[in-house]
């Protein structure tokens, strides 16, 4: 009894020192290589070292059970909605930063302080380099004359579960799932794969249009993700579509301070750091997505695409019919 | 028959020695149930309308997809895995030793990667559909292109080439030693050669089959990435689904408890349709003297046993090693493969040593006892391994946090020290979900060795005054070396390869090469992923190496 005593308060001796240091703590569904540059630089000028974990699936849950022993700081996330789940898992708490507020655009944070966006990515079209157009609607995605033509990931994507939302804040439930079934009967293949599938596929013949995201387009085009995709990205012309009564769909990465947040003061230094002009290019930039902040340029191959026109439903709005975007894609056997 | 050795022997064995065997096979059973416990009252928490929603839409098509797969994979990678194991022990060819072993490379290959790799590889841009239309005379996609691989045939063709060798490996454990004495006795009795496959080996392996097989079921069930390359809706892909885009834990686990019931349910029907049926070999056994075979014939048999090999093994391999290669000449190596590597061998070892020692606890204490109860613990320490890994991991997450949150509590309460998360900081709890997901790997190999040993050997190790335990080291585990270190095999490989519990219950600064290839993956660079993907498969080759050599000893 006495030995296992000993070596108990040696192992919590030994954990206490593991975590005594003024660390920021980031818990991130978001590959952490991308953000290594703002890392190394914050730790440079402030002297706080930022540890990291990527996790995929489970951020919440287990963020939510490590409950006060947790030692996470900083809760980061791609998509709107996972952010909400954070917020209502409860464990997430409120950022009183003006800094924050003043960099961050109202519809790309949370009402209550509890979240803010750090970059935006669209849901664009990609195109085949010869087909003849320039504009889209996303409501043109059912129309039959693209019978055969259209390239998707899984519908229960996040990325066009969001989408699908989108269309249910403008159109309603019963004309998204018109729509979606339209959209079915429009697949080249199986819904599956990633967005630069659709790219490859659209060299490879299978389809003529696809949904994917905007960043891709920089990642495969910019060679960072090797030559093959150098060529798919040269495959395509990327247009930004509109609803027919609004702008272009846009989704967040973002990052919230988690509610039992040891280190809070330095997470929200880091946060603040993370928006100013200097960080805000390269955060951007390293994903190739759209800065949060006005006046901060985007990369040349995202300026590229013309001008955004970001649509006007809100990431709360749209976060709250997400569920019924993924009962749609059930119900139409969108992914079957 | 064996109903009456077991009393005799609960009977001449000390009350004591028992009761120690008994409660550490309870124990590993309990610790192994406990995070699907914790996931029963997640699931109890309820979830309007899931049923009605999966009913009227996905349910069929999800549980008709499901069972396809798992009747294609069932069929393909057991007849694979059993006439590869009769090829390379009933024949002897030139390049059969290597053909052996080589035969278990496809097991480094984990299913994302293979999918990955064939997608690519028979992409209608890839080398293959270009060389096809360009020895057709087409000029380009649009105008030929073969049928897509992603589909559910396509799904069931890959896994069945990485998963065979899990067939392979039980079954050529048992026609190697069980086998060989009978076939002898037959052939002796007059039956010709060609017959002793069907009529003595096939059903004297059924047990090994069973194992194999349920194992690479097992497998393929519980795959979400080469389902998310391919397309292919299975069961799994709905918890998935539940749980991530409608943020239903509670519905998630529903599905999941669903499916492990149909999984207990396959299970229990494949033992009680031989639970008449007692397999003990009679006498020690010997290797079967295989018939040769030399020039034109004994190629042809080399070039066909070759074949698994180099689809499952060689062109993803091949693939993997150029898109390396590219990726070194462009960037070099990462330093932070080295810290990799060790975090992946030592996690992994760490592992597959517990596994091993709760696999034979539950196997071991199973054959002392005559009881209900040692049945019961060791079919409930096997459960993790019909859960998808996520599934597993959310549920030892739910055991683990709570448990570190009261040894933090205590401790700044009575010594006003914080210990943080000891067993999730250590990676603790990340050895433990390992152990869980894969127990019934060991348990599995060593029951069916176990099998194997005699009864009288027992009886007689006892009456020359052994212990239980002392009899397990001096008589059981030596005899039962091959089937345990194949099921250790299994279990490094597999730790290796695992993702979602990895991600899931990391500490903080934590990388394996799976994660890192995931990482690398989610970020889209897939040529420097690669190299990661080719460390797995590098990994996951040494114990193949390891394993041919104790084989051969043996």
């Amino acid at each position: 009894m006495r030995q296992m005593l000993l070596g108990l308060t040696a192992l919590a001796t030994f954990a206490a020192v593991g975590q005594a240091a003024a660390d920021v703590n980031i818990y991130t569904t978001r590959e952490p290589g991308l953000i290594q540059p703002l890392i190394d630089s914050f730790t440079k000028t402030t002297g706080v070292t930022v540890n990291t974990v990527f996790l995929k699936d489970g951020l919440a849950e287990r963020v939510a059970t490590e409950g006060e022993s947790s030692p996470a700081d900083i809760l980061m996330a791609v998509d709107a909605g996972n952010l909400v789940d954070l917020v209502e898992k409860g464990v997430t708490q409120p950022i009183d930063s003006q800094v924050l507020k003043d960099a961050v655009p109202a519809q790309l944070r949370d009402e209550n302080d509890h979240w803010f966006g750090l970059s935006y990515r669209a849901r664009v079209i990609y195109a085949a380099k010869d087909l003849d157009i320039s504009t889209f609607n996303y409501e043109d995605l059912s129309d039959p004359k693209w019978k055969g033509k259209v390239c998707i990931r899984s519908g229960q994507h996040p990325y066009n579960t969001a989408l699908f939302a989108s269309h249910i804040v403008h159109h309603g439930a019963e004309a998204t799932e018109t729509w979606l079934a339209g959209l079915k009967a429009n697949l080249a293949r199986k819904a599956a794969g990633g967005d630069r599938d659709g790219a490859r596929d659209i060299l490879g013949g299978i389809c003529d249009v696809a949904v994917a995201n905007s960043y891709y387009v920089g990642l495969m085009r910019s060679g960072k993700g090797g030559e093959e995709q150098v060529k798919w990205g040269e495959a395509i012309k990327v247009i930004l579509p509109t609803f027919r009564d609004g702008g272009t769909q846009v989704n967040i990465s973002g990052a919230a301070v988690a509610k039992h947040a040891p280190n809070k003061d330095d997470a929200v230094k880091f946060l603040e750091y993370l928006v100013s002009d200097e960080a805000q290019e390269i955060y951007a930039k390293a994903n190739y997505e759209y800065p949060v902040k006005a006046g901060v340029a985007a990369d040349p191959i995202v300026a590229s695409f013309g001008e955004l026109i970001v649509d006007k439903a809100s990431l709360s709005e749209i976060v709250k019919h997400r569920k019924t975007a993924s009962e749609l894609v059930d119900k139409v056997g969108f992914d079957s | 028959m064996s109903a009456l050795a077991e009393t005799s022997l609960s009977e001449a064995i000390p009350r004591r020695a028992w009761t120690g065997w008994h409660v550490a096979a309870g124990l590993t059973a309990f610790l192994a149930l406990l995070p699907v416990l914790t996931l029963t009252a997640e699931a109890t928490r309820g979830s309007a309308g899931l049923w009605s929603h999966l009913a009227g839409t996905v349910l069929l098509s999800a549980l008709a997809d499901t069972m396809t797969l798992l009747i294609g994979v069932g069929l393909i990678a057991g007849c694979l895995g059993v006439s590869l194991a009769w090829l390379v022990t009933a024949y002897d060819f030139p390049g059969r030793r290597l053909l052996e072993w080589s035969l278990l490379l496809p097991l480094a290959v984990p299913t994302y990667i293979v999918a990955y790799a064939y997608l690519d590889i028979l992409h209608p841009i890839g080398a293959v559909q270009g060389a096809i239309r360009w020895s057709l005379g087409y000029a380009g996609p649009r105008d030929f292109r073969l049928p897509d691989v992603r589909s559910l045939t396509g799904c069931v063709l890959l896994l069945s080439l990485v998963l065979y060798p899990y067939v392979y490996l039980t079954t050529r454990a048992m026609f190697l030693t069980q086998s060989a004495n009978l076939c002898d006795a037959a052939r002796t009795l007059g039956m010709p050669r060609r017959q002793l496959f069907r009529r003595v080996a096939l059903p004297l392996a059924r047990p090994a089959i069973a194992v194999g097989v349920s194992l690479a079921l097992m497998e393929a069930l519980n795959d979400v990435g080469a389902s998310e390359f391919l397309g292919v809706r299975t069961l799994t892909v709905s918890i998935y689904t539940t749980w991530i885009t409608r943020s239903d834990l509670a519905g998630a686990a529903q599905i999941a408890l669903l499916l492990l019931v149909i999984v207990v349910a396959l299970v229990s029907f494949e033992r009680w349709a031989r639970h008449r049926q007692g397999y003990a070999a009679g006498a020690r056994s010997r290797p079967m003297a295989p018939v040769e075979y030399r020039g034109f014939r004994g190629a042809g048999l080399l070039v066909l046993g070759s074949l698994p090999v180099c689809l499952g093994f060689a062109v993803p391999a091949g693939y993997l090693a150029v898109e390396a290669f590219k990726r070194w000449q462009f960037a070099g190596l990462s330093p932070r493969l080295v810290d990799e590597a060790l975090n992946t061998i030592l996690y992994a070892g760490g592992a597959t040593v517990l596994t091993l020692v709760a696999g034979v606890t539950a196997a071991f204490a199973l054959r002392l006892s005559s009881g209900r109860l040692s049945p019961l613990f060791y079919r409930l320490s096997t459960i993790g391994y019909a859960m998808p890994g996520t599934v597993v991991a959310i549920g030892v997450l739910l055991v683990v946090a709570p448990f570190d949150r009261f040894i933090d509590g205590t401790a700044k309460q009575w010594f006003g020290v914080s210990t943080g998360l000891l067993f999730i900081g250590s990676g603790a709890a990340l050895v433990y979900a390992y152990a869980v997901r894969f127990l019934a790997i060991t348990a599995g190999s060593a029951d069916a060795g176990l099998a194997r040993v005699p009864r009288s050997l027992d009886d007689a190790a006892r009456t020359l005054g052994c212990t239980a335990g002392g009899a397990l080291r001096a008589v059981h585990l030596p005899l039962t070396r091959t089937s345990l270190s194949a099921g250790a095999l299994l279990v490094f490989v597999d730790c290796v390869k695992e993702l979602p519990a990895t991600l899931l219950l990391r500490p903080l600064n934590f990388e394996t090469f799976a994660t890192h290839l995931y990482g690398e993956a989610a970020r889209g660079t897939y040529e420097e992923a690669s190299i990661a993907a080719l460390a797995i498969v590098a990994v996951g080759i040494l114990p193949v190496v390891v394993l041919s050599r104790i084989g051969r000893g043996a």
